[in-house]
């Protein structure tokens, strides 16, 4: 990553992740990251690499190998005023701190008034070969699980922009970023402050055909298949989530309001994920701007598989979304 | 017991003015948890009703070793510890009447409190999640400077969680200025200690690297001279100890647990070991007469009465506040 200025230019998903917790660390001295091999070797995915070096061992802490403790530990510094951004390796590993994170992140600020300003980045998202424990997409689970916020990014800009909004949010804050984007997505990035609150959602392109509504992983490849679609004719529009907590509601039902029809796309697995939710809703609150059923396309019920034709047929395709879109614009 | 011989110990002279003290906040513990108890009974408390009496030496001894600005992760057995770090009669009455003025509001009820401008972290029923938060207040103290120490309470039946070794571990691991008090009351609900662990909960200190020590928990001289020393070291930058006190649960778990598993033989060893009446005795033969202790008796009925009267008239949360404020924190 070249900078030139505040513009970095070239930048991947990955160096925009790094830049924000560079730019944090060096604007506010309360931040603190903590992590398994988040120090010395700069990440699993090496995410923090160089953060070590240049800022030293109490702001960049290596810690033993145990979640619920490491979670627990940012709650106890965020209560005593600190900003810690936790990592989790993996997102799977997030089971472990499960009761940390919903015990006792969630419910501190509703039961005593005590608020907890933590981030905890889960890289999440298959499509690497990973398996079962290595790919999963968590982000469901915890958007159901009230005092928590959720918040899933799907362009570099937003891996920055998005990751100092957390930052600055005094509530916990999960922070999903999609492993498969760490290095296949680039742009050039703004590197600036924290500007507008975690809740808003974005029109990646306008259309008038069809909503796709997707966050994070699905974002670039909804992209692709409005282009493909739209190729013949009928512009679609793409709507970015950002967060599903807190979710922009008004932001879909406008879209909706304009197109009449939507698909929802996520990587997380169907059943009782975050697309039921908007198609309740919707069908509640948008029912008479509807003009085709609410459609849904997200990995089956099943577990995230590793060998290359299970994982292909598991995550949704720019096939499946695309057939997906036919229908409902033929419906 | 690790040493019944400590039970009547040649402590060191008591210094009755601390002596007074610790009577004090025990009888204001027991009292107010006996009327707690019979509020409960009379339905004017709603949900479980968990009480430490029997273990009221712990926490007194333990709270009134730190100083103000340490912080304390307090558990369900340890009503002395919110009392003497400054929470009144009055504060607790109105937690558990749900009052809308309470620390929470009526959104959080029975012991599950704590006033946090106090630096008492408040607990959860699953135990011991306050473990890994200690573990995170003391890190802040390391990186801070402040030689702040965080205590954190749990009991016998939390040694066998996972949370608690990462926690022990990784405490170790950062020498953090935590102390680890197990109060091992012998029973987790019905399960009995050796259904719980083999050997001794203290020995895990070896394994850990740090520091413990496991002494009579009703003897809140004893009780007192270790936390002090724990404390200390603490502060001091030599790392966490892990403090096994043994004591002994004398109401069941909670108020509908009339802890029949427990054997008679257990109830009245233990009953004869309570840490107030020890106290007492202590006291009696240092020259104080019935009438002073007598004193703090009638001064925590009083105290006591008075809490009930006022809180029991507070104003109750509306629906309107069930969603009114707090799931989340505004942004600044």
């Amino acid at each position: 990553m070249r900078i030139v200025g505040t513009v970095a230019a070239d930048a991947t998903y990955l160096e925009a992740i790094r830049a924000a917790l560079w730019d944090e660390l060096e604007a506010d001295p309360r931040l603190v990251l903590l992590g398994e091999d988040i120090g010395v070797l700069g990440g699993a995915f090496r995410v923090t690499a160089g953060l070590l070096e240049r800022f030293g061992e109490e702001r960049v802490i290596d810690t033993p190998i145990a979640e619920a403790a490491l979670v627990g530990a940012g709650i106890g510094m965020a209560v005593r005023g600190l900003r810690p951004v936790v990592e989790l390796q993996f997102a799977d590993f997030i089971s472990c701190a499960y009761d940390q994170l919903v015990t006792e992140a969630a419910k501190l600020h509703y039961r005593f008034g005590i608020a907890v300003p933590m981030v905890v980045r889960c890289p999440s998202g298959g499509g690497l070969g990973a398996g079962p424990f290595h790919s999963q997409n968590p982000e469901g689970v915890f958007a159901h699980i009230p005092g928590l916020k959720v918040v899933c990014p799907g362009t570099v800009q937003d891996a920055y922009d998005l990751l100092r909004a957390s930052v600055a949010d005094p509530n916990p804050v999960l922070f999903f970023e999609h492993k498969a984007l760490y290095r296949s997505l680039r742009s050039d990035l703004l590197r600036r402050r924290a500007g507008e609150p975690l809740g808003r959602a974005a029109v990646r392109r306008a259309g008038s055909a069809l909503t796709l509504v997707t966050y994070g992983g699905m974002l670039p490849r909804c992209l692709e298949v409005a282009e493909r679609v739209s190729g013949a004719g009928d512009q679609l529009e793409v709507l970015d989530l950002r967060t599903l907590v807190p979710l922009d509601m008004e932001a879909v039902k406008a879209s909706v309001a304009k197109t009449g029809r939507v698909v929802i796309v996520h990587e997380d697995t169907l059943s009782s994920g975050l697309g039921a939710e908007i198609a309740a809703r919707l069908s509640a609150e948008s029912f008479f701007d509807l003009d085709a059923p609410v459609s849904r396309v997200a990995a089956p019920d099943a577990p995230a598989p590793a060998a290359a034709p299970l994982e292909e047929a598991y995550i949704p395709s720019v096939e499946r979304i695309e057939e997906a879109v036919w229908q409902t614009l033929r419906a | 017991m690790a040493d019944s011989a400590r039970l009547t110990p040649a402590a060191p002279a008591l210094h009755s003015e601390l002596g007074l003290e610790m009577h004090r906040w025990m009888v204001l513990s027991r009292v107010l948890e006996d009327r707690l108890f019979a509020l409960w009974k009379q339905g004017r408390i709603r949900g479980r009703l968990l009480t430490g009496r029997g273990q009221e030496a712990i926490p007194t001894a333990a709270a009134l070793a730190v100083n103000p600005d340490d912080f304390m992760c307090i558990m369900h057995r340890d009503m002395a510890a919110h009392l003497i770090r400054g929470t009144t009669a009055e504060t607790v009455m109105l937690h558990y009447f749900g009052k809308a003025t309470g620390p929470s509001g009526g959104r959080d009820g029975d012991i599950h409190f704590a006033e946090w401008e106090r630096r008492n972290f408040p607990m959860v029923s699953h135990l011991p999640d306050s473990f890994p938060i200690a573990l995170g207040l003391a890190l802040t103290s390391l990186l801070r400077k402040d030689r702040a120490v965080t205590v954190a309470f749990c009991g016998e039946g939390s040694t066998s969680v996972g949370a608690w070794h990462e926690t022990l571990n990784f405490a170790s691991v950062f020498r953090c200025p935590n102390v680890f008090v197990v109060e091992n009351n012998q029973y987790a609900y019905s399960t009995p200690a050796d259904r719980q662990y083999r050997g001794r909960l203290v020995d895990r200190a070896l394994g850990y690297g740090i520091r413990g020590e496991c002494l009579d928990g009703n003897d809140v001289l004893a009780m007192h001279e270790a936390m002090v020393s724990a404390i200390a070291r603490a502060r001091e930058g030599e790392g966490p100890t892990l403090i096994e006190a043994m004591t002994m649960r004398m109401d069941g778990h909670a108020g509908h647990d009339d802890a029949a598993y427990v054997p008679d033989e257990l109830k009245a060893l233990w009953r004869a070991r309570d840490p107030i009446e020890r106290l007492e005795l202590r006291l009696r033969e240092e020259g104080a007469t019935p009438a002073l202790l007598e004193r703090n008796w009638s001064a925590a009925r009083e105290e006591v009465d008075a809490a009930v009267e006022s809180a029991w008239g507070a104003p109750d949360p509306t629906p309107e506040d069930l969603l009114a404020r707090g799931v989340f924190a505004d942004p600044a």
